[in-house]
Formats: C-alpha cells, structure tokens, sequence
C-alpha cells in the first residue's frame, strides 16, 4: 500500500500467485515488513485488541443467530434456550454480550490515546474519522443487538433512542414511524434491528480495512508525536509488534475470560431479564455503560431537540477535532498545559457516565440540602451533568483552538531515536540489532 | 461538464454547439440513471414504513363500568398504552386550576375531555419526550411523572416540568353509550 515491496517470492506457488494475486505480498507489506516506529507503547496494542474484538464479535454472533428467533413471542424465550438448553450457549452469549463491553473498553483507550498523542492531525485526518465512522457504527451495532433480547430493558431503551429522531422538527414523526415499521416499537422493529445487527460488523470490517489503509499511508503515530525522519526510527512490524500486540491480546483476555466466567452480569442490568412489557416502563431506564456520557448530555438539557442536538453534537466535535486543535505540536508529552486540560476532559468524560447511571434528580453529595436553580436542584445529578456537560464541549470549541495559539510548549526531540542515542551509554553498538532475521 | 466533452470531441460538425448532440445524450443518459436508481430507491426505503396489516389496525372498545373513581386502566392501543383515568372531584378542580398556569402547551382541562364527562380523561399513555410510560401519582401536580427522565403532568394530563415538549396527547374517541368509548 505505501507503495515499494521487500517482498520476494520464495516458492514456485508464491511466485505463480503473485503476478496473478499479489496477496501474500499485501499481507508481508502491511503486517511483516511493515516500517513501525520503535518506540510504540502499549496504549499502541489497542488497535490489534479492537481487531480481535470485532472478530471474537462475528464469530460469537454468527453462532447465537444460528438459535435466535427474531419475533416479539420467542425473542426472549430463544435467548433463554440458548442460556439453558443450547451446548454452551451459555458461553457464546455470555462472550458475546461481555465482548461488545470489552469492544468499548478497548475503543474508548483507543480514542483517548488518539486524543492525547494527537494522532488526529495532519496527514492523519482521514484515518481519525474513518476511525469515528467505526465508533458510529459500533454505537448502532451495540444497540440494536440489546434490543434483540427483548427484556424491558431492551424495549424500553428502543423506544427511547427511536424517539429521538422524533425530536426533528417537521420530518421527526415520519421519520420515527419509518424506523418502527408501525405506531410503536413493535414486531416489525425487532426484525430489521436483528437484519441490521447482523449487517453492520461486516460494514465495519469494511472501515475498518479503510482504516488500515489509512493508516499506512502516512504510517503510525508515535508517543514522541514526531515524524520518521530515517529507517533507524524504524523497526519491522513483525515480529516486534506482532508479539507485543499478541501479548496486549493475551493480557486483554485475561480480564475478557474473567468477566464472561466470574462475573458475567455486571456489566448489564438485571432488569433486561424481565421480558418486554409495553404497557409499564421500568422506574429506573438506563443504556448500557458505554452509553451514559452521551445519555447525561441528553437530560443535561431541558429542551427536547437542543438536548438530541446536544447529545449527537458531543459526537460531532469528534468528527471536526482536526481542525478545532491550532496547536502544531503532536504530542501532549511536550504539551504541558494542554496535558492537564486533557486530564480533566477523561474526568469530566467519566464524570458524565456517573452521573447518566444515576437518577436526574439523585444528590451529588448525599444529605446536603442546597437551593433549586432555575428549575433543579444545585446539587443534583442535572447540575453536574450541565457543568460536565459545558466542559466537554468547552475543551474542543475553545480550549484545544484557543491553547494551541497562546500555550508555550516544551522543545521536542529531533527524532524518534534522538532521546535514546544522544546518551552513548544507552547505545552499545550492535545490540538487539536485527533479532527478527534468524542465523 | 460541457467544456471537457467539447473538448474531446474530434467531430468537427458537432464543436462550437453548446450543447452539441453529444453533451444531450450524455445529459439525457445521467438523467435516465439517476431518475431509475432514484425510483428503484423509493420502494427500498418505502418497505420499512408500516405495512398494510399494520395501518389496518382496529379501534378499540372498552366497558367504562370497569373503572372506579380515582381508578385508572391501561390497555394496549396500536401498541402503545392507552391511559383510561376516572378522576376524582379533587383532580379535576386541580386540572381546572391548572388552565390559569403558565402553561408549555396552553390547553384547558374542558377541551381535553368530552364536554360533561370531565370524570372521564383519555389519553395515550407515552411521554411526549421520547415515548417512556408514565407512572400515576409521582411529581408535583399530582398527575403523571415520567421515570425516563423526569416529566411531570398535571391531572390534565398537561406538561408541567421536565424535558418532555407537549401534553399528553388525547387521541380520538367517542362515547358509544355512558358506559362504554370506542377509541380509535
């Protein structure tokens, strides 16, 4: 993809295949030879982990549609025939319910990692919101696939998000009546949410090839955030980073294995077990954790289109971000002002998840009474959420353009292996020089 | 578009028209491509709107005697719940109240019933939020509240606080006899 090959065909077969496929040499280009910068940490692996992810995802998914019955009158009973009756149905659908929550671990470090090493600027633009189309397109993936169990939760938390479109003026109801198929969220919704759950991951796989691509043009990123200048920055993907994303991998599945055998509830909501009743709402509706951020901005705001604007708008800001950031410099690491902004900003983020698993009008700080303030009380989870609210968007429309122009930021190396070499006692010569070529 | 085909064009009788004849079949054959992948669209995305078994949904009927003062039944209705309240003298003097309020919908308690059956209110039962049921007798005006996300109605049935934009809708309805609507 980056143009020159170090490929050579070993075998005769190797040879015949590649002036009529080159795909031997397409795999050797992006993933052996591929020039990574040597000094990749582990906030690096999450890209390999995603991968694994979605793959753990499709094959798990696969399986359950094999048993799953797309009806109002069987979804739920299904999902409990593959829990009690279906061979290890149990564990399909528990590493498929915990995978899509490991998905999200894993993406929301990716993003974070992006944000902090600036890996969404020039020329990586196009890589970042191909990058934001997969996270879109997971959200939706990820939603539709809890509606398919057809708990309270899962009817519920449907009728909410369609509603949402409701909040369009002049084309909102058509619009909401056109995804429900019907007046209400009914069996007609259910099919097409399990049609479009089982589409999506594959358009997914395919941004996420796009993604790849992207990313090979202008090669990684690096936590120096600065260019490579020689191939002496350089080190082969394979097998320096195939083994430390394996090994990332491995650890990941640790904490994956452990969730899926020890605990495998914890992450939903036990409500989700009551089958779907549209007659009574359950007293507390919450989407799953990977969602709250988004759901606090929504009922920050007491308007009902300011507050779904609100709501995809924190999205959007991603989207724009390479252009909202004025500042030259990549890197935080040399960024002293804006690292601490960016601290508070992975606070205020998990600030709003806090406060959208909890009830708008719940106290912040238990027991202390304090005065209402336009129209709720100041030590409500409403208030927190606005003022989380206001900072989260105040980072990218303000602090990250303003920052980039005023700040001071620290001297950046020359290059990537200048910080190591310029001290000689850390540079025998010789050592580790190519451990990847055997003999 | 015209310059570049006029451009390409080595046929000496057909430059320096603008447009020549072959700038119209170029025109005519986009037009023709994007007016059939327009109309082949259309049933696409048509499909996914409510199909004929759907939109032949039948009214409902419903036995009023079954209802006590200060009683409310929900039935289903075109899938959504259907709120059938018989209020009590207190709600109604606190609905009647209400008309004076600053209200987000301005409506009065008289046009959200039928005139002398101010006992009788009938309403469907989704917040005009994003669709969640309410529950009777939370908030405080002692009408609805939504758990969702905190809209509070009156015993009108009218938004009051909270997020949610309008009052809860009435739908149509008649009185076959005093004892018995016909909803729908």
């Amino acid at each position: 993809m980056s143009g020159h090959s170090n490929y050579e065909p070993k075998t005769g077969f190797e040879r015949w295949l590649d002036v009529r496929l080159p795909i031997v040499r397409l795999a050797y280009d992006s993933v052996v030879d591929f020039p990574t910068p040597k000094n990749l940490n582990y906030w690096w692996t999450f890209g390999g982990i995603l991968a694994f992810c979605l793959g753990i995802q499709i094959v798990t998914g696969v399986i359950l549609a094999m048993h799953y019955v797309p009806h109002v009158d069987y979804a739920f009973a299904s999902v409990e025939r593959i829990m009690r009756d279906v061979n290890y149905g149990w564990l399909v659908r528990y590493m498929h319910a915990n995978g899509a929550s490991m998905f999200f671990v894993a993406v929301y470090v990716h993003i974070f990692r992006g944000l902090y090493y600036g890996s969404y600027k020039a020329p990586r633009e196009v890589l970042w919101i191909l990058g934001c189309v997969i996270y879109l397109l997971m959200m939706a993936t990820a939603f539709m696939g809890y509606v398919l169990p057809w708990g309270q939760m899962s009817f519920h938390g449907a009728v909410v998000i369609t509603n949402l479109f409701g909040a369009l003026p002049v084309v909102g109801p058509s619009i909401t009546t056109w995804l429900w198929g019907g007046f209400a969220v009914d069996d007609p919704t259910l099919n097409r949410f399990f049609s479009l759950h089982y589409l999506l991951p594959f358009m997914i796989a395919g941004v996420v090839i796009l993604h790849i691509w992207a990313l090979h043009v202008p090669g990684n990123n690096n936590p120096t955030g600065v260019n490579v200048k020689s191939k002496a920055d350089t080190v082969p993907f394979h097998p320096y980073y195939t083994v430390k994303d394996g090994f990332a991998i491995a650890v990941f599945m640790l904490m994956f294995a452990s969730f899926v055998f020890f605990n495998p509830n914890a992450l939903g909501d036990a409500v989700n077990y009551v089958p779907a009743n549209p007659l009574v709402t359950p007293a507390h509706i919450v989407p799953e954790w990977y969602f709250l951020p988004f759901y606090a901005i929504l009922r920050a705001v007491p308007n009902k289109l300011a507050g779904v604007l609100g709501m995809f708008g924190a999205i959007a800001m991603l989207f724009v971000l390479p252009w909202l950031d004025t500042s030259k410099v990549r890197s935080m690491r040399y960024r002293p002002t804006a690292k601490l902004y960016f601290f508070i900003f992975v606070a205020t983020c998990l600030v709003l998840g806090f406060c959208g698993g909890r009830l708008p009008d719940d106290h912040v700080i238990p027991k202390l009474t304090t005065f209402t303030l336009l129209d709720a009380d100041l030590n409500s989870m409403v208030w927190l959420s606005r003022i989380a609210a206001t900072y989260y968007f105040a980072y990218f429309l303000l602090i990250l353009p303003i920052l980039g122009l005023t700040e001071t930021p620290l001297p950046q190396p020359e290059s990537i292996s200048e910080p190591v070499l310029s001290h000689s006692a850390n540079a025998p010569a010789g050592a580790a020089a190519s451990p990847e070529k055997r003999g | 578009m015209a310059d570049t085909v006029v451009g390409a064009n080595p046929d000496p009788h057909a430059a320096g028209e603008d447009p020549n004849r072959r700038d119209f079949i170029h025109i005519a054959a986009t037009v023709a491509a994007v007016g059939a992948v327009g109309g082949l669209a259309w049933p696409f995305i048509d499909q996914m709107n409510p199909a004929g078994d759907t939109l032949a949904l039948a009214s409902v009927e419903f036995d009023l005697t079954k209802v006590e003062t200060g009683q409310q039944v929900t039935i289903k209705w075109r899938g959504k719940p259907l709120f059938i309240r018989r209020r009590t003298g207190k709600e109604i003097a606190e609905a009647i109240k209400g008309d004076t309020a600053d209200l987000r919908d301005k409506q009065t308690d008289e046009s959200r019933h039928k005139p002398g059956k101010a006992e009788w209110l009938i309403l469907v039962g989704t917040c005009t939020h994003l669709g969640c049921v309410p529950t009777f007798g939370g908030g405080d005006y002692g009408g609805w509240f939504c758990p969702c996300h905190g809209s509070v109605y009156d015993t009108s049935g009218r938004i009051r606080k909270g997020p949610a934009p309008k009052n809860l809708e009435v739908p149509e309805y008649t009185f076959l006899s005093d004892t018995k609507v016909k909803v729908g």
